[in-house]
């Protein structure tokens, strides 16, 4: 395959770690929450689904079963995460900001420790076949388009979709926006808000269980994801608060992020040792000037939701 | 049909904000809090431990290990005193910042660089230039490279509004990877890791440890009064409190806003000098080690109020080093010190509620009775 086709493949399979992440924080940030745990949440979204994968991956399950029991445990130990988050911040009215870092120090921590009792024999190598559907045994990067991939370019679109075309979506929106008014309208702000986070902390555990499970397939792949969560943060922004955007965002940041190992397959092109730190350096300079970008353009449509960040206390007028 | 028209839905209690509370009280319900997520933390160490289940160790060896961890051996209190000095400092470093409610989450970084400056003329110049010379080079050099990491963003906020948060956070990774280019460059043999410098060594005595310590306590106290006393730190609680006054008022915002994070990313300069002139002698990318992080919760807690920051910091680096111990005794990860860390911290956050609010039990038709009057 053309070296530049299968760069663009990678990038794509690698983005969906971010599709996941983004398109998950963004839902949070509709309803006005800023989930500075998502990293956290990334981070625990793996860790339940290797664990129910440690639990049965030698099993005689069927392989459709077991590729839907890892996702469903992934799936509920991030919400469990976004729980502990919507209750803090929405219920007792937490700082978001700290709330989210504490949710990060503490997802990112108990991921390590359960990953370390876990044994990645059984929970990586059996599994793996199944999940690489329907390019299976391929040699080039096509083989990372698997089902987990598919599932992420679906839930971005559906996303967008349920947002931006349907009452559920209008009065989310409206959450996010003013919960003021949208509590004078009969909106369940509370019902919402919790919502919101929680099925955005379970979209973007999907990115963790996807990045230890499929993308990497290694047992060491956990120790480097937290990085990922904050550029899914990040990512956001790139995608101006549209779910389907972050499908092109993610392939950006996955062609920058891979940019300094497949350069070196490109002929005429040497990297030396001391130019590799330089070119991990790309994605995170690249997100710097988005936002400055989107930030000089100014435009009203391109703006976070009005309220995001701020707790919302139905007596405080 | 008519009996219906009476039942009033009342839910069983609401909430009310507190005008204010008595000082014991709010210290006992964060006291509650913290001893609330101990007991937790003994739960989620049993699921993980082995030794815990099988009965080697017992849950009473699991609470001695916080205090056997910091305050064991006499070098184990040396070591919680000097983690808890270098904690209060990048603390104090983003507390200004914090208070005008500039979120700036790029601690890390701009401590990091500070480290890096300090380092980088160590490596250059140490040997060649007097001691005394070298290292007022490497304390100027680490507070530049602090404070430029922090300006830059900061001009873009005073200019365009950039969201500092993201911007800030950015500039912890392209840090990170100056750091691993220099490490690259200065090590060619491609190990990547600096051993200890020999020259830019901060003078000690009494313990090692001790001046960096007194530099912390001094730093603490001066920050508490530049905050609370000077037209500068008055501006700053302004601009927090509400960007709209301090313009009516004919504060120049932006100007406060940029010097404000120029005095933080000088500190975190500072930061950097410590752990760099008078810690390791050396860097990693791991010079840090998350600590700009959790300078935020430490910082947060406190309500960023410098004298209050030394019970924060102090908690959790005692928290920290106890869960250390403890993952070495119970034979759990290395990661560990994380997880408890993260449950205290969310017991202390819920905690706040129950200081600003307060649950008042509806008694019966009484509301209802009160809303018609």
């Amino acid at each position: 395959m053309n070296i530049w086709l299968n760069f663009l493949i990678d990038s794509l399979a690698f983005g969906a770690t971010f599709m996941y992440g983004s398109t998950g924080e963004i839902i949070t940030e509709k309803g006005g929450h800023l989930n500075l745990g998502i990293p956290g949440v990334m981070c625990m979204g793996g860790a339940g689904g290797c664990l129910v994968l440690n639990m049965i991956g030698k099993s005689n399950l069927p392989g459709a079963l077991i590729v839907i029991l890892g996702i469903l445990g992934a799936v509920t130990m991030a919400m469990l995460m976004g729980l502990i988050y919507s209750f803090l911040t929405v219920t007792l009215r937490a700082n978001q900001n700290v709330t989210g870092l504490a949710l990060t120090t503490f997802g990112a921590g108990l991921m390590k420790v359960i990953m370390s009792k876990l044994d990645a024999t059984v929970y990586l190598v059996g599994p793996k076949q199944f999940y690489r559907w329907p390019f299976a045994g391929r040699t080039d990067s096509l083989q990372y388009l698997g089902v987990l991939f598919f599932l992420a370019v679906i839930i971005a679109v559906v996303s967008s979709w349920v947002l931006y075309k349907t009452k559920v979506g209008l009065h989310l929106r409206a959450v996010g926006e003013n919960p003021g008014t949208a509590d004078a309208v009969g909106i369940n702000v509370t019902r919402y808000k919790y919502a919101a986070s929680c099925i955005g902390s379970g979209i973007a555990g999907l990115g963790g269980f996807y990045y230890i499970i499929d993308y990497m397939a290694s047992p060491e792949a956990y120790l480097s994801l937290e990085v990922f969560g904050w550029l899914s943060i990040a990512l956001v922004i790139f995608a101006l608060w549209r779910p389907h955007m972050t499908i092109i965002g993610s392939t950006v940041f996955g062609f920058l992020f891979s940019c300094s190992s497949h350069i070196a397959n490109i002929d005429g092109i040497t990297v030396t040792m001391a130019a590799k730190p330089l070119l991990k350096m790309l994605p995170y300079v690249f997100t710097i000037a988005v936002l400055i970008f989107t930030s000089i353009r100014n435009k009203r449509e391109n703006q976070p939701p009005a309220s995001l960040g701020l707790s919302y206390f139905r007596e405080e007028r | 049909m008519a009996e219906h028209k009476n039942i009033v839905h009342e839910p069983p209690f609401h909430l009310a904000k507190r005008a204010s509370i008595v000082w014991w009280k709010a210290w006992l319900i964060r006291i509650a809090a913290v001893a609330l997520g101990l007991v937790v933390c003994g739960l989620v160490a049993y699921l993980f431990s082995d030794r815990l289940r099988n009965g080697k160790k017992t849950l009473e060896d699991f609470y001695y290990c916080f205090i056997k961890g910091s305050f064991g051996t006499e070098r184990k209190l040396w070591k919680f005193l000097k983690n808890m000095a270098v904690l209060q400092c990048i603390s104090l470093a983003i507390t200004p910042a914090f208070r005008m409610r500039f979120w700036n989450t790029g601690a890390e970084g701009q401590t990091l660089m500070g480290v890096w400056g300090a380092i980088a003329v160590a490596f250059y110049l140490g040997g060649k230039i007097p001691n005394w010379l070298l290292l007022t080079l490497m304390f100027v050099a680490a507070l530049i490279c602090g404070a430029v990491w922090s300006v830059i963003p900061a001009i873009f906020k005073a200019k365009w509004d950039t969201n500092e948060t993201l911007f800030t956070l950015m500039m912890n990774y392209v840090a990170t990877y100056v750091v691993s280019y220099f490490l690259v460059v200065w090590v060619p043999s491609g190990s990547s890791s600096l051993g200890k410098l020999k020259f830019g060594k901060l003078p000690s005595f009494g313990h090692d440890y001790l001046l960096i310590i007194l530099i912390v306590l001094a730093l603490t106290v001066l920050l508490y009064i530049y905050l609370r006393y000077s037209k500068q730190g008055y501006e700053i609680s302004v601009v927090g409190e509400s960007v709209r006054t301090a313009q009516y008022s004919g504060m120049n915002v932006k100007k406060v806003v940029i010097r404000t994070m120029i005095v933080s990313g000088l500190l975190c300069g500072l930061a950097g000098y410590l752990i760099g002139a008078g810690l390791d002698q050396s860097i990693t990318t791991e010079s840090v080690g998350g600590q700009g992080f959790t300078a935020i919760m430490v910082s947060w807690l406190a309500k960023f109020n410098p004298l209050v920051m030394l019970l924060t910091s102090g908690l959790v680096s005692l928290l920290n080093q106890g869960a250390a111990q403890i993952s070495q005794d119970f034979n759990v990860s290395g990661a560990f010190p994380d997880v408890i860390v993260g449950i205290i911290l969310f017991f202390i956050i819920g905690s706040e509620f129950f200081i600003n609010y307060q649950i008042i039990l509806t008694r019966k038709g009484h509301a209802g009775r009160e809303a018609v009057k």
